[in-house]
């Protein structure tokens, strides 16, 4: 449970999300917060992703690593719908997040993207001041409390308050990129989201922000549930608790790329002492 | 010579093709410029006949204050003006909203398709429609009401306005459909990850992006409109009087050019070329307007 918002936060109900077993083999410290079961996706005709079973545990970060194309980034938009903004995705399987089922027709996608935010790869504020940055998300979801504590506290939050609080009415697109990126934390942060989801956000950020966003992470994953793509071995080492190595399916139908979960294991045994010999390949550097 | 300028024998004229097309552009840029310097330089000395700036300044405010008439030294295009600026509202009342409506229909909410395709392929063809098939049609559907005299409205402003709103439509849908295309499907995202519906993301992030374009596109369509004689001529106007209200028959400035110049007395060609300098300075001004406005938007925007 977090501290920002406590009011507006739904009250996590423990018979539905927290004492849902785990699928077996996946050896999970703590509780699902997100699940999927025989997840696939598909753009059009082609298979992207086949049979992705995974737990993501409440308050850990849950890395996905894999080639480029493996399907990395389509599993993380199937966990906040934002494939249904994709014409040619579907999907079937079962994903369930506290209990609730996301594939269903009755979920609605608009309530559940406030409650699992999303950080994208580039940096994308919205053309507007700073303080709107952050406080447009809370007003649109009718936030009552006060937005100028808000809009501080997200910022401080993200680390960001000391380099922009002399200029919150300038635009966002005038800070430099890695600002930019934790402005985008703080505006996700903003509307109290129970999980955040981040693909590859530090791949344009030099190292000393990625370093920012790395100890941020850590930081939050007290009060959140992160799930960040990466295409960065080292960084997947440092900041995650488990580690999904995605690889692409060898039997996958001819000239189509479809994407399968290798290995999903607690960080230090996947990257020490891999199962699977695609994983170890692919951490060691001889593909991908 | 390091080993790999072997591999590279960039062709010479390449030094020399950019500047070439430089000035190409350059000279492509002039043609308008100096067209519209010889076409003001004839209208105005058509006008002023070799009098002084001032007293050609005196001509144009008496022919903005006086009626149609008979007599070359009385003339003048009140009813004209008036009418073309009542003409203009009614454009900007009734086509902009319908064609910025149909736009962001069209791009946000429309699954692409067939249907999507022919009603695109439709619109496209409707601006190319020559606006004096405009006229016939606002001369029977407006005017005539299709033979039903309850519809009629005869040679009316409000059958003026229509017809012309009409002819500027598919102007105004093309040029909102390429504002909205150039708003990054980034920022549509951002604004859908943090569960705004699609309207919140329309109205709040993708219109104000989008919204210089949309100016732009409306601005054209309005000189358009402010500009054009045939589908005027075919709804009948042609009253001499200043239009009072919506059910008022009316007149418009090129129309009044056009019966000006027509005339047989050549004093009338004095006239005709006031007006034109007249219809110049009101596209002038309308268009400086429009900048300004679109400016202050579009900054508002960012900021
Ligand atoms: N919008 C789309 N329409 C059609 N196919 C898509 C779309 N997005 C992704 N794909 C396909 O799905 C597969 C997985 O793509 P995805 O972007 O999820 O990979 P990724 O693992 O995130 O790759 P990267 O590491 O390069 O970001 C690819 O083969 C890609 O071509
Ligand atoms: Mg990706």
């Amino acid at each position: 449970m977090s501290p920002i918002m406590p009011e507006v936060k739904a009250v996590p109900n423990v018979s539905s999300g927290g004492a849902e077993p785990l699928p077996a083999g996946t050896d999970v410290p703590s509780t699902a917060v997100l699940s999927t079961r025989d997840l696939n996706v598909w753009y059009g005709i082609s298979l992207a992703l086949r049979d992705i079973t995974i737990a993501i545990p409440r308050n850990q970060i849950t890395a996905l690593i894999g080639p480029s194309g493996c399907g990395k980034s389509t599993l993380l938009r199937c966990f906040n719908r934002m494939n249904d903004l994709i014409p040619s995705a579907r999907m079937t399987g079962e994903i369930t997040f506290e209990g609730l089922d996301l594939n269903s027709a009755e979920t609605d996608p608009v309530s559940l993207r406030r409650r699992i935010g999303m950080v994208f790869q580039k940096p994308n504020p919205f053309p507007k001041s700073i303080y709107q940055n952050v406080a447009w998300g809370a007003r649109i979801n009718g936030y009552r409390g006060d937005m100028d504590e808000l809009v501080e506290r997200s910022l401080r939050r993200a680390a960001l308050w000391d380099e922009v609080k002399d200029k919150l009415n300038k635009s966002g697109l005038d800070l430099s990129g890695g600002q930019q990126q934790r402005l985008c934390i703080a505006r996700t942060l903003a509307v109290d989201p129970e999980v955040i989801l981040m693909d590859e956000p530090c791949s344009a950020l030099d190292p000393i922000s990625t370093a920012r966003v790395e100890d941020l992470m850590d930081d939050l994953k007290s009060e959140y549930t992160i799930v960040i793509v990466t295409h960065n071995m080292q960084q997947a080492r440092r900041t995650s608790d488990m580690t999904a190595c995605l690889m692409l399916d060898d039997g996958a139908q001819h000239g189509h790329r479809t994407g399968i979960i290798a290995e999903f294991s607690p960080t230090d045994r996947l990257f020490t002492n891999p199962k699977d010999p695609r994983t170890e390949a692919y951490i060691t550097g001889r593909i991908g | 010579m390091s080993p790999s300028d072997a591999h590279f024998s960039p062709k010479a004229s390449r030094r020399i093709l950019g500047p070439v097309f430089g000035v190409a552009c350059f000279l492509a840029t002039m043609t308008g410029v100096v067209f519209l310097s010889i076409l003001l330089g004839a209208v105005l000395r058509a006008a002023s006949q070799g009098a002084t700036l001032a007293e050609t300044f005196d001509l144009l405010g008496r022919l903005a204050r006086s009626t149609r008439s008979r007599d070359p030294d009385l003339a003048g295009f009140k009813a004209g003006i008036a009418g073309s600026l009542w003409l203009l509202g009614l454009v900007f009342a009734l086509a902009i909203p319908v064609g910025v409506g149909a736009a962001v229909f069209l791009e946000e909410y429309m699954p692409p398709g067939r249907l999507r395709r022919v009603i695109q392929m439709n619109i496209a063809n409707l601006a190319a429609v020559p606006s004096i098939v405009y006229g016939i049609l606002g001369l029977a559907v407006f005017v005539r009401g299709l033979g039903s005299s309850r519809l009629a409205m005869g040679s009316a402003l409000i059958a003026g306005g229509l017809t012309l709103a009409l002819l500027v439509l598919p102007v105004v849908v093309i040029a909102t459909q390429e504002a909205l295309r150039t708003v990054p499907s980034s920022l549509r995202q951002a604004a859908m990850a943090l569960g705004a519906t699609k309207w919140q993301v329309i109205r709040d992030h993708v219109f104000p992006s989008a919204l210089p374009g949309v100016l732009t596109g409306a601005i054209l369509s309005l000189s358009r409109a402010i500009g054009e004689t045939a589908p005027l001529l075919m709804v009948g106007a042609a009253a001499t009087k200043v239009p009072t209200g919506l059910k008022d028959r009316f007149t418009a400035l090129p129309v009044e050019i056009y019966k000006y110049a027509s005339e047989a007395n050549p004093k009338f060609q004095v006239v005709a070329a006031g007006g034109i300098l007249l219809l110049l300075a009101l596209l002038l001004t309308m268009n400086a307007t429009a900048i300004i406005i679109r400016n202050r938007y579009g900054r508002s925007a960012r900021g």
